[in-house]
């Protein structure tokens, strides 16, 4: 997957030619060209993704496997378990979880997904997918703290790609048997048309749908395929952004960081309640204490009560004037018709109705602390 | 009898008299991709040539639109408020941003003709 551009040293995913060939505006991104919007534009890509299909190469993303060599599943679970917060020893077949790499404070290094193999067969592996701007550091930093017996593998010959939104199964459906039937974050292999895939239910948009894991070497047959539904549009990074902004999910290098713990992050659900107790995960210390007793600052939604849209870095104040935090996220929200974005506010202030200010070009504009996300989740619960 | 010239920054400006028109090219609105806001200066205020006077935003980003030419705003197009998209649509006729009574005709001679703005669309 990882060929040197000619040009410069971006990387281009396998999906490359074909954004160019859609006539997509690309730039660079965690070092691929990628593609940010096509002819069509964000807007219409945003709303696509809403009200029918949106098709994403996110290939640029870190696949990986990490195996215990034993073959057994609390082998690799309690291996993984010491560098995230997560319940893994749990997961069942087939299920996948979000959490989070996290660093000696309990700040966070990555936010990852993390499946036990469908099969009993292939107990003792994990699937992760990261984030590739940070794939490298991840993988040097699981590789590091592995116990003898448990190896990770890179998986840089496959492709990843999303497709998501309501019309999103029936766009699937004739091509991968039995995808129709998965649950919300369920995961298993299966076939596309006949070639071998691995699919997820899930996403980055807050919609309903699946992400296809597949060879390099297939990956436009697959994306040439759910293309050429016209119930399907092709959507570039900048849409990508503002699905997940409404959606209330985090944008790692952004929203989360190495100083932003998963209490103060809104993350608490994703960590399991048997870690709770025992703890054993890095930062726990941080992050128990922030469980017991709250966190000095949360991530929250925030609407700014004007048009003009606040960019990460705007200052949030309180009603009198007081710095009380800054935003991370921000912009134009597509589906909402108007600004939203999300940062940290000291506690006192997170209450969703709590009024704020955002510091604009030199202006106090009025806004609200709002519950995210923005706009409801189309998840197929099943 | 109107005179159009063009700047460096990708804005219009429809000269009459001693008052400009000034909004951004159709070039300009397709590298911005949609836009979403556009913050427009008061009636009345003074702009200097080459200094900040309006901010345009799209989905990805913010970008300051400069004043071409020194002198009084002496109208902005409001409807850009309800639908900035206009600007989109029509960059360079009612997505217009600011009129301008300018104090210096000098200025006009910095400007680009169209001729010579395509040409430096075409470098770009």
């Amino acid at each position: 997957m990882a060929e040197a551009d000619d040009t410069g040293e971006l990387l281009l995913t396998p999906l490359h030619a074909l954004h160019v060939a859609l006539g997509a505006r690309m730039v660079p991104f965690a070092g691929y060209d990628m593609p940010v919007q096509y002819p069509t534009g964000i807007i219409k890509e945003h709303t696509a993704t809403r009200v029918s299909a949106g098709l994403f190469d996110v290939s640029h993303m870190g696949q990986a496997h990490l195996q215990a060599e034993d073959g057994r599943h609390e082998t690799v679970s309690a291996a993984l378990e010491t560098l995230i917060p997560a319940e893994i020893l749990g997961l069942e077949h087939g299920q996948q979880r979000y959490s989070q790499l996290l660093n000696a404070d309990g700040g966070i290094l990555d936010d990852l997904m993390v499946t036990r193999p469908a099969s009993a067969a292939d107990d003792g592996r994990l699937l992760l997918v990261v984030n590739a701007a940070c794939k490298e550091a991840d993988y040097a930093h699981i590789a590091a703290k592995l116990p003898s017996g448990v190896s990770l593998h890179r998986l840089d010959d496959r492709a990843l790609i999303a497709i998501q939104g309501p019309k999103a199964a029936d766009a699937v459906a004739p091509h991968v048997p039995g995808a129709a039937g998965m649950a919300f974050m369920e995961a298993r292999p299966g076939t596309f048309d006949g070639l071998d895939i691995h699919l997820s239910r899930s996403g980055y948009t807050g919609e309903d749908g699946y992400e296809i894991s597949v060879a390099s070497a297939h990956a436009e047959t697959v994306w040439n395929t759910l293309a050429g539904d016209e119930r399907v549009s092709p959507v570039g990074l900048g849409a990508r952004d503002t699905l997940r902004l409404e959606a209330g999910l985090c944008l790692y290098g952004h929203d989360i960081d190495e100083t932003t713990s998963p209490v103060e992050a809104g993350l608490l659900w994703s960590i399991g309640k048997r870690r709770r107790e025992e703890g054993g995960f890095p930062g726990a210390d941080r992050i128990l204490r922030e469980i017991a007793d709250g966190p000095s600052r949360r991530r929250v939604g925030i609407r700014p009560s004007g048009r003009a849209p606040a960019r990460e870095g705007t200052q949030i104040a309180d009603t009198d004037g007081n710095g009380i935090g800054t935003v991370t996220s921000g912009g134009f929200g597509p589906t909402v018709g108007g600004p939203v974005a999300m940062g940290y506010v000291a506690t006192e202030f997170a209450k969703p109705g709590t009024a704020l200010q955002l510091m604009l070009r030199g202006r106090a504009e009025p806004a609200e602390v709002v519950k995210l996300p923005f706009v409801p989740p189309g998840f197929h619960r099943g | 009898m109107s005179m159009l010239r063009f700047t460096k920054d990708h804005e219009w400006v429809k000269v009459d008299g001693d008052e400009a028109t000034v909004g951004i090219t159709d070039y300009a609105q397709s590298q911005l991709g949609d836009v979403v806001y556009v913050e427009l200066p008061d009636v009345g205020r003074s702009v200097t040539a080459g200094g900040e006077a309006a901010v345009v935003e799209s989905v990805k980003a913010a970008s300051e639109i400069y004043a071409p030419l020194t002198g009084e705003v002496s109208a902005v197009n409001d409807a850009l408020a309800d639908s900035p998209s206009t600007v989109n649509d029509d960059a360079e006729g009612s997505g217009w941003f600011m009129k301008i009574k300018f104090s210096d005709k000098g200025e006009l001679d910095e400007l680009m003709d169209e001729a010579a703005y395509k040409a430096f669309v075409e470098e770009q």
